[in-house]
């Protein structure tokens, strides 16, 4: 047995903390973070294949190391690198290309996807490469894309604690500052799970939807 | 079509004398030499043909013996091993320049290209657009078109080819001969001097084979496109063509206007060839 009791008033006075580091900080990183991830997964995935043999191996080569390290060590690493930035900067730039990594790979198995037949077809047309890709390979290459997009952003979200290495105050950061000031710990970190969980949850339905919706 | 045979009236004689070939073999697609491997595969092998403007050639042959290859050279889908494609005197992907054999740009690939059009075994439609957007995309974005003038167009072409209810649904709601269909008018939108058919039947259920080889003969009938034609369609190879090329191992082993090769052909493999597909 535990000789802790469970505080009804002390959850619910943690909870305006954490409601506000939630969407000042952890929110903030995760939607800056996923649209850095997005865009630049995006053109590391074009860039393997349209870049000649030696670049795209040599892209492929570092996108392997930044996958296959661990997010607090680069985060240590461009902070201790770039002194001058502040850390949330730093944190979101960070976890952003961490992120674009793995996206880069869901964007290629989505293009991979794509039957040759359709290539050929756009320069049978003389369709201009730039246009084979814009109208041709990405509007169906994103239909098999989106829904793995979605679950690294969500792995993104349940990562941004990891910042805490560099001094991000983010949500679970928060609740562990506030629990040992008040010493409400389990009440902070339930609440701070609450939030992710309710914060997770809708965006996976709404991804699921939006995968059903994408489909032809 | 008869071809322009007298020096005097060609457009550039300098660059026909220059190619010391026969006045008018300069016009049509002319093959030079072509080599075409993959890997440790030899698919052709020091191939030298001519097409002229305006002729409906059939390629026969059994699998494997490159004719397909020949077409997807053409469509530059395939990249030359050795020797030179030539579209009216123009290289299509490699040019001599003195003794070397050189690659075009893309650019300049693009400018012959443009001339060619194809249509596909498996239709290869684009799904992500409609019907009609599939036929004015490369209309508007690699001729310029405006938009409505290709929309125009577009419908046409549909009504042409006995689809103009369908202009705005997607192409998986079609069957596969409506599909095809629409690949054609795809084709033809680009106002191709030179349409391949690659197969164009062969992924049909048989019931819709008549009306894709209808609207062929109907666009052989009202255009002087030149068509390069791969088909085990006989009878429609008999309807269309001017000239049957019989392939085997990568090599021409009988041409011959279409009545006389399909009722008495010389070569004995493409006897024993035609007695397996008539």
């Amino acid at each position: 047995m535990t000789d802790f009791t469970w505080s009804w008033p002390d959850a619910a006075e943690a909870l305006p903390t954490l409601l506000e580091a939630f969407f000042t900080v952890t929110l903030l990183i995760t939607v800056l973070g996923s649209l850095i991830a997005a865009v630049v997964g995006l053109v590391w995935a074009i860039a393997l294949r349209e870049l000649p043999r030696p670049l795209s191996a040599a892209l492929g080569w570092v996108l392997d190391v930044v996958r296959m390290t661990p997010l607090p060590l680069q985060a240590f690493f461009v902070y201790y690198t770039f002194t001058s930035i502040d850390v949330l900067t730093i944190g979101i730039v960070v976890i952003g290309l961490h992120y674009s990594t793995y996206m880069a790979e869901s964007y290629r198995a989505g293009i991979e996807s794509i039957r040759p037949g359709q290539w050929e077809a756009a320069t049978a047309l003389s369709l201009p490469r730039t246009r084979t890709w814009r109208a041709v390979i990405m509007p169906q290459a994103l239909r098999a894309t989106v829904p793995s997009l979605g679950n690294w952003a969500i792995a993104m979200f349940k990562d941004t604690p990891f910042l805490l290495v560099i001094g991000v105050v983010e949500m679970v950061t928060a609740a562990r500052e506030y629990g040992g000031a008040n010493f409400t710990y389990v009440e902070a970190f339930t609440i701070a799970g609450l939030i992710f969980l309710a914060a997770s949850y809708p965006t996976a339905v709404l991804m699921r939807r939006l995968e059903n919706k994408l489909a032809y | 079509m008869p071809t322009d045979t007298s020096p005097e009236l060609s457009p550039d004689p300098a660059r026909r004398a220059a190619t010391g070939d026969a006045a008018g073999a300069s016009h049509g697609i002319r093959f030079e030499d072509v080599v075409k491997r993959f890997g440790r595969t030899t698919v052709l092998n020091d191939l030298n043909f001519h097409v002229e403007k305006g002729e409906r050639v059939t390629l026969i042959g059994p699998s494997g013996s490159g004719k397909t290859t020949i077409l997807r050279l053409l469509m530059t889908l395939e990249r030359l091993t050795d020797g030179y494609i030539y579209i009216d005197g123009e290289p299509l992907t490699h040019t001599k320049r003195g003794n070397r054999r050189v690659e075009l740009r893309e650019r300049e690939i693009n400018r012959t290209r443009k001339r060619i059009g194809m249509v596909f075994q498996q239709f290869n439609l684009f799904p992500n657009m409609s019907v009609v957007e599939n036929i004015t995309e490369a209309p508007v974005h690699v001729l310029g078109k405006p938009k409505e003038e290709a929309r125009a167009e577009a419908v046409a072409l549909l009504e042409q080819v006995g689809l103009a209810d369908k202009a705005d649904m997607h192409p998986m709601q079609l069957s596969g001969g409506q599909q095809q269909r629409v690949a054609i008018a795809r084709a033809l939108a680009m106002n191709p001097e030179i349409l391949l058919l690659d197969e164009v039947t062969s992924a049909l259920d048989p019931e819709l084979v008549g009306d894709v080889l209808e609207v062929l003969r109907e666009v052989a009938r009202t255009t002087n496109i030149t068509m390069l034609i791969v088909t085990h369609e006989m009878q429609f190879a008999r309807d269309v063509s001017n000239r049957v090329l019989m392939f085997d191992e990568g090599r021409i082993i009988e041409e011959a206007a279409p009545d006389v090769m399909f009722t008495n052909p010389q070569n004995e493999r493409t006897q024993q060839f035609l007695q397996a597909v008539l």
